[in-house]
């Protein structure tokens, strides 16, 4: 569960000696295993608000509770081991590391934070990627898989420590349309078998109805008073 | 902690090429130096060890340098030669004892050397297999050439012909081993052993062909005048010294006329030594050295030299790391994406620069340790290519 209350927060902009965006969410509660599409305009502030949930942007104000622990409250260590073990992220350009092998990219998060048995986690990995048709792919390096694998592998990475909270940040930006279906399906049926929440971000109408609700930006976020626009 | 080092060295191993690279730059800006010095230091210690063994060494006037490497180490630049007298001389003197060497022809690669039994007591040479040289067109080999050209005792070994399109020149001599050398480190184990009149006959300085007193020999004779037989081509000439030959193998000449490329003196103390030098010390003809007088010059120009060596080697290893700095601080930047998302997955800040600082601990460690292996195949073969550049 995703909690929002009263959160402020504004991009410094040091050549104006101001602040050049903000968001205002005076309040928001996403339900335990819900999956979310989170809609609106460009510049209406979804990533900063995904960002904000998973502590990479720091609040200036108000708080954010996830799965009642506050992340505003949280220091960057703190934050970090947080994020590996209750949040998983799918990004827009995949950004997985392209000296790591398909099954190397899915533990990722566990090399970076070393918890668990380094060989179960190599079995959830090699059962994750099985799960999504990468049985035969599990040796290969990232540049050698189509956009929609590597996709694929993305969500596998993200769902590696089957996370409370999936948040995802425009996936399907850079696939075409089959592609898109496959990778929100699987995102919607990783977290549906996991209880996770799913955030995820699209410009796409035509993926909403896969979701259990739609949230508009522009429903939920106020500009901040004394705000300069750009 | 071991998920930065894993990721590292699979960075490392991913980019072989830019690593590859580094770790060779790296490898050379620490090999080169140390390199440079274990040679020198290691081909002056062989140098001077070798000639603090040898006294003094008498021979013609001329090159002290070439005197002195082509008596040590039978360097194939020859010197001007003394003849046979002035050995005889310097054994009437009672001053020392005084070895011949002969050192001007090859046998496949090996430099030929013409001495006499004392060299190898000199020496301390030992016969590890077969025998001492006993008969003329005999030799023992050195442990090296017995190894590189697989031969041993009982087989033979023909003298590099000297004058290819003279087909009425010096054949090359077919001698047999008699004996292989045991192992000294030093350039004795390069060379091939025979009596010093054997060079002479090689030199063609002697031969040997069939008797022209027999009736066998009627048609290779043209003429006889008293005690002049002159032959035509005909006349059988020996390639090889055998027992069943070897009284057809005579010398045309004065023996003392004979050349010899160097003398080696060895006086019993140094007032017998004092006295040798004295004595050859204005002739015109002849100069009597100090080995390690004339390579203390040698080296003391070869240190200078060292010392500028390694002055541009550090210059060449700043730049070097300069660059090497550049390059992984430029890599850096590239990979700031990267950086990006192991923060946004949840590394910190530390993480990244572990995990920075493993591929430097790597790159290092590895460059360190090659660094390391070609230094220590540089020791154990530095002595060998002097040898070898010495004998060429």
């Amino acid at each position: 569960m995703i909690t929002v209350s009263q959160l402020r927060f504004s991009y410094a902009n040091p050549s104006l000696n101001a602040s050049t965006f903000g968001l205002r969410v005076d309040a928001l509660d996403v339900p335990q295993g819900s999956s979310i599409a989170l809609v609106g305009p460009s510049g209406s502030g979804k990533t900063t608000l995904l960002s904000l949930i998973a502590g990479t942007l720091r609040a200036e104000s108000g708080s954010i509770s996830v799965n009642n622990h506050l992340v505003t409250d949280f220091n960057d260590s703190e934050l970090g081991r947080f994020r590996i073990g209750n949040i998983g992220q799918v990004f827009q350009a995949f950004e997985l590391l392209n000296y790591l092998s398909v099954t190397e990219n899915v533990m990722l998060p566990w090399f970076i934070s070393g918890n668990g048995d380094k060989a179960a986690v190599r079995t959830r990995a090699v059962e994750l990627l099985c799960g999504v048709g990468l049985h035969a792919r599990l040796n290969s390096m990232p540049e050698e898989l189509s956009q929609g694998e590597q996709q694929r592998l993305a969500v596998c990475r993200a769902m590696l420590n089957n996370p409370p909270v999936l948040l995802a940040d425009e996936p399907t930006g850079n696939l075409d349309q089959e592609n898109k279906q496959n990778v929100v399906d699987l995102l919607v049926e990783q977290a549906k078998n996991n209880n996770s929440t799913l955030l995820m971000v699209t410009h796409d109408e035509s993926l909403l109805a896969r979701f259990d609700s739609v949230l508009d930006m522009r429903s939920i976020a106020k500009k901040p008073e004394g705000q300069k626009k750009l | 902690m071991s998920g930065a080092l894993f990721l590292g060295w699979r960075y490392l191993a991913h980019h072989r090429f830019k690593s590859s690279i580094l770790v060779a730059s790296i490898t050379l800006m620490v090999f080169l130096p140390s390199a440079t010095r274990i040679i020198v230091e290691d081909s002056a210690n062989a140098l001077t060890a070798r000639a603090d063994q040898t006294p003094l060494i008498l021979g013609a006037r001329g090159s002290e340098l070439e005197l002195v490497l082509n008596t040590l180490y039978f360097h194939a630049e020859s010197p001007a030669t003394v003849e046979n007298r002035v050995f005889l001389e310097a054994q009437a003197t009672g001053l020392a004892e005084f070895i011949p060497v002969h050192s001007l022809f090859r046998a496949r690669g090996a430099s030929i050397v013409g001495t006499s039994p004392d060299y190898f007591d000199f020496r301390g040479l030992k016969i590890a297999e077969g025998r001492q040289m006993g008969l003329l067109g005999e030799c023992v080999i050195g442990a090296n050439v017995a190894a590189r050209l697989g031969l041993a005792p009982g087989d033979s070994i023909v003298s590099s012909p000297e004058t290819v399109f003279d087909i009425a020149g010096v054949y090359p001599l077919k001698m047999t081993i008699a004996g292989v050398l045991e192992r000294k480190g030093t350039a004795d184990d390069d060379a091939v052993f025979v009596d010093v009149r054997t060079t002479w006959i090689i030199q063609g300085l002697g031969h040997g062909h069939t008797d022209l007193d027999i009736p066998e020999a009627g048609a290779a004779v043209l003429s006889r005048r008293e005690d002049v037989i002159t032959a035509n081509a005909s006349l059988k000439q020996y390639a090889e010294i055998t027992p069943d030959n070897i009284s057809g193998f005579h010398f045309h000449g004065a023996g003392e006329s004979f050349p010899l490329s160097g003398i080696i003196a060895v006086p019993p103390d140094q007032r017998n030594g004092t006295l040798l030098l004295g004595r050859y010390q204005n002739n015109d003809l002849l100069q009597i050295v100090a080995p390690d007088n004339v390579l203390d010059e040698l080296l003391a120009t070869v240190f200078a030299v060292q010392n500028y060596v390694i002055l541009g080697l550090a210059m060449l290893s700043l730049a070097t790391v300069a660059v090497t700095a550049l390059v992984f601080l430029l890599s850096q930047q590239l990979r700031k994406g990267e950086f990006r998302t192991l923060l946004r997955i949840g590394a910190s800040r530390s993480y990244i620069s572990i995990l920075i600082a493993s591929e430097l601990v790597f790159v290092f460690t590895i460059s360190v340790l090659l660094a390391g292996v070609l230094t220590l195949i540089t020791q154990y073969y530095a002595v060998q290519v002097l040898q070898a550049v010495l004998t060429l």
